[in-house]
C-alpha cells in the first residue's frame, strides 16, 4: 500500500464513522430532519432586504442577555442592604465584571432597538396579515415579556431611579378600579417597594420571565416555519412552486444563503454594540440614568423621574391623559385610571393589527399615499412622545392664560396621543379607502 | 365490558349502556373523565392559593408596618415634623389659627373640598380641616399622582405666586395641595393626600397607624 491510499482509506473510514454516528442519532432523535426543516430545506423568499436582519439579531441579543445574565448572578446579591454594593463590586472588583455588566445593560437597550426595527418591518410589509396572525401574536407576547424583563431588571441595581421607577410603575396598578390597591400590595409584598419586592423581582427577572420568553420565541419561530416567511413584496412564494420538486420558485434555503447574510449583519451589529459598551455605556443618561448611581432612599424622591428611553412613548401617554374627575353625586371617586388604561392600551393595541388592517395588499410597496401618510404620522407621534417622556412636563414652558396656562409639552403630547391611537382605530377605514397598486404574481427581486 | 353492557341492556329499555352501544360513545367513561377533571382543576386551584398568598406582605413586613407613637408637644406653631410609618413619610403639622382660617377660603379651587372620597381619610377626619383636632394635621406625604413625596411650602406667597396660601408642592409633576392635604384643581394628582388612621393616646401623644376603632 502506498501512503496515498492509506490517507484515502482513513478518510473514508472517518466518513463512515461520522455517517454511522449520525444514523445512530437519527434513529433515536430527529436531528437531520430538523436541520433540514428549519435550516437547509427551509425555503425563504429570495428578496429579503435590510429590514430582515433584525429577527436573527433579536435572537443574538437574547442569547447575549442570557449568558451575561448568568455570569452577573454569580456576583449579584438580591438584598436591599447589599444589592447596590454588589453591583459596584461587579463594576470595580470582579475581573471583567464591568464588561459583563455593560454588555447586559447595553444589551437591554439594544434589545429594544432591534425589536422595534423588527416590529416596524412587520408593519410596513404586512407580515402580521393572514396567515401569520399567530406569529404576530406570539411576537406581541415576546414584546410584553421583554418589557417585563426590562422593568424587573431595572430595580435590581437598587439605585434611586430603580426604586422610584418601580414605585411609580407598581402604583399604576393601584389605579385599577376596586382591586387595584390590593394588586399593587400583592406585587410589592409590602406596603412600599422594599427588600421583599427586590427579592421577587429578581426571581421574575432571572427565572420566570426568561422561561416564558424562550418558550414564546420557540413558538414564534415554529409558527413562522409552518407558514413560511413574508417578504418585502408581500407575495406568497408558496403559490408558485416547481412542479417537480415542490420547492417555491422564489425560495432559497435559509442555510447557507441567509445564515451567511445574517453573519454580515451580526458583524456590523457587534461593531455598534462594542462601540457603545466601550465608549458610551451610559449613553448620556439614556441607557443608564445618573440618579441610579445613588443608592435607593425611600424617603427622598429625585426631582425628575423618567423611565429608560424604550418606555418613554407609553410613559408620555400616561402623563398626557388627564385623570377622571369623579362623579360626586354617584360617589364615584376621581381616578388616575384613564391614563393607566391608555398606557396599557397603547402597548396592547399592536395585537389587534392583523384584524384592523383591511387593505387588499400587504406590503407598503403596493399601498397608496393615504396609508403612507398615516404611517408617517404614527412614526412621528412615537418619536415625539418618546422624546417628551424623557423630559419634565414643563420643558417647553406654558401657554398663555387664554389656554389655561397649560404646559405646552403636555398639550403636544395629548395631540400626538390622539394621532397614535387614531393610526390603529381608523385603520379599518383608511386601509379600505386607500388606492392600492396591483401586486405582482412573483417577488420582484 | 361488552358482556356487562348487554346485561344492563336486558334490564331496562333506555340505559346508559344502550345509548353507548348506539352512538359508540362510552357515556359512563365520559362522565367519569369530566368528574375527575373537575376535581383535578379544583385541586390545582387550591394548590395555587398558597403560592398567591406567599406573595402578600409577610409577618415581618406586617410587624414593620406596626403603629408609630409620636410625641407632638415639641412642634412649634406653624411648623411640621416628619415620621416614618410603613416606610412612608407622615407629616404632622401644627397649624396656627390663621392657617386653619385660610383653609375655608379656597373651596372653589379644590377638586374635593368636602373630602367626599372616603378612601382618602378615616370618617372622623371628614371635616373642613381633615383632622381630629383642628390645629394638628396628620397626612401621608406621598403624592396621590405617582407616589413622589411633595415639598413643604408652608408660607403664603413667595415662589409659589401671590395667590398661594401655604401648602405642599410635588416636584415630580407639579401637583399642589393645601395645608389639609387637599389637592388644587389642575394638578395631575386626582385626589387629596391620605390621612392615615390615628388617635390621641394623651393630649400630646399621637399613635399613627391605628385608630379608636382599632383599625390599622
Amino acid at each position: 500500500m502506498t501512503s496515498k491510499t492509506v490517507v484515502k482509506q482513513s478518510k473514508s473510514v472517518m466518513a463512515n464513522v461520522l455517517n454511522d454516528g449520525l444514523n445512530w442519532v437519527d434513529e433515536r432523535f430527529p436531528l437531520t430532519s430538523n436541520i433540514k426543516a428549519h435550516l437547509t430545506e427551509y425555503y425563504a423568499p429570495k428578496n429579503f432586504n435590510f429590514w430582515y436582519f433584525f429577527g436573527s439579531l433579536s435572537l443574538l441579543v437574547l442569547v447575549l442577555q442570557i449568558v451575561t445574565g448568568i455570569f452577573l448572578t454569580m456576583h449579584y446579591k438580591p438584598d436591599a442592604e447589599l444589592a447596590f454594593g454588589s453591583v459596584e463590586y461587579i463594576m470595580r472588583d470582579v475581573p471583567w465584571g464591568w464588561l459583563i455588566r455593560y454588555m447586559h445593560s447595553t444589551g437591554a437597550s439594544m434589545f429594544f432597538v432591534v425589536v422595534y426595527m423588527h416590529m416596524f418591518r412587520g408593519i410596513i410589509y404586512g407580515s402580521y396579515r393572514n396567515p401569520r396572525e399567530l406569529i404576530w401574536l406570539f411576537g406581541v407576547g415576546i414584546f410584553l415579556c421583554l418589557m417585563g424583563e426590562a422593568f424587573f431588571g431595572y430595580l435590581l441595581p437598587w439605585g434611586q431611579m430603580s426604586y422610584w421607577g418601580a414605585q411609580v410603575i407598581v402604583n399604576l396598578f393601584s389605579a385599577i378600579p376596586f382591586i387595584g390597591p390590593d394588586v399593587s400590595e400583592w406585587l410589592r409584598g409590602d406596603y412600599l417597594v422594599s427588600d421583599a419586592t427586590l427579592n421577587r423581582f429578581f426571581a421574575f427577572h432571572v427565572i420566570a420571565l426568561p422561561f416564558v420568553l424562550v418558550g414564546l420565541v420557540a413558538a414564534h419561530i415554529i409558527a413562522l416555519h409552518e407558514v413560511g416567511s413574508n417578504n418585502p413584496d408581500g407575495v406568497e412564494i408558496k403559490k408558485t412552486k416547481d412542479k417537480v420538486t415542490g420547492i417555491p420558485l422564489d425560495g432559497i434555503p435559509f442555510h447557507p444563503y441567509y445564515t451567511v447574510k445574517d453573519i454580515v449583519a451580526v458583524v456590523v451589529f457587534l461593531m455598534v454594540f462594542s462601540t457603545i459598551i466601550f465608549f458610551a455605556p451610559e449613553m448620556g443618561g439614556y441607557f443608564l440614568e445618573a440618579n441610579n448611581f445613588v443608592p435607593a432612599n425611600p424617603l427622598v424622591t429625585p426631582a425628575h423621574i423618567a423611565p429608560v428611553w424604550y418606555f418613554t412613548p407609553y410613559y408620555s401617554i400616561l402623563r398626557a391623559v388627564p385623570p377622571f374627575p369623579g362623579i360626586g353625586l354617584l360617589g364615584i371617586p376621581p381616578s388616575l385610571f384613564p391614563g393607566v388604561a391608555a398606557m396599557g392600551l397603547s402597548v396592547m393595541v399592536f395585537a389587534l393589527l392583523p384584524w384592523l388592517d383591511k387593505s387588499p395588499v400587504k406590503s407598503i410597496r403596493y399601498r397608496g399615499t393615504l396609508y403612507k401618510k398615516w404611517l408617517a404620522a404614527f412614526v412621528v407621534s412615537f418619536v415625539v412622545l418618546g422624546y417628551l417622556g424623557t423630559e419634565p412636563a414643563n420643558i417647553w414652558g406654558q401657554f398663555g392664560a387664554l389656554l389655561g396656562n397649560a404646559d405646552r409639552a403636555t398639550v403636544v403630547a395629548r395631540v400626538f396621543t390622539i394621532v397614535y391611537f387614531a393610526f390603529f382605530m381608523l385603520m379599518p377605514w383608511y386601509t379600505k379607502k386607500d388606492k392600492t397598486l396591483p401586486v405582482p404574481e412573483r417577488v420582484t427581486g | 365490558m361488552a358482556e356487562n353492557r348487554n346485561d344492563k341492556n336486558q334490564g331496562s329499555a333506555h340505559t346508559d349502556a344502550e345509548r353507548n352501544l348506539n352512538t359508540g360513545v362510552d357515556l359512563e367513561k365520559r362522565n367519569f373523565l369530566i368528574a375527575t377533571s373537575a376535581v383535578g382543576a379544583l385541586g390545582c386551584a387550591a394548590v395555587a392559593v398558597p403560592f398567591v398568598k406567599s406573595m402578600t406582605p409577610s409577618e415581618r413586613a406586617k410587624a414593620a408596618g406596626a403603629p408609630v407613637e409620636v410625641d407632638i408637644s415639641k412642634i412649634a406653631p406653624g411648623a411640621m415634623m416628619t415620621v416614618e410609618w410603613r416606610g412612608k413619610p407622615v407629616w404632622i403639622i401644627n397649624r396656627t389659627s390663621e392657617m386653619t382660617a385660610e383653609l375655608a377660603k379656597h373651596d372653589d379651587q379644590l377638586t374635593d373640598p368636602k373630602c367626599d372620597v372616603t378612601s382618602q381619610q378615616p370618617s372622623y377626619c371628614k371635616n373642613s380641616d381633615r383632622s381630629i383636632k383642628p390645629g394638628i394635621a396628620v397626612i401621608v406625604g406621598i403624592c396621590t399622582h405617582l407616589g413622589c413625596s411633595p415639598t413643604a411650602k408652608m408660607q403664603p406667597k413667595g415662589d409659589m405666586g401671590d395667590s398661594w396660601s401655604g401648602g405642599f408642592f410635588c416636584p415630580c409633576h407639579g401637583s399642589k395641595f393645601d395645608l389639609a392635604g387637599r389637592v388644587f384643581k389642575g394638578s395631575p394628582a386626582p385626589i387629596n393626600l391620605v390621612v392615615p388612621p390615628h388617635k390621641y393616646l394623651t393630649e400630646s401623644t399621637l399613635l399613627i397607624g391605628v385608630d379608636a376603632e382599632g383599625k390599622a
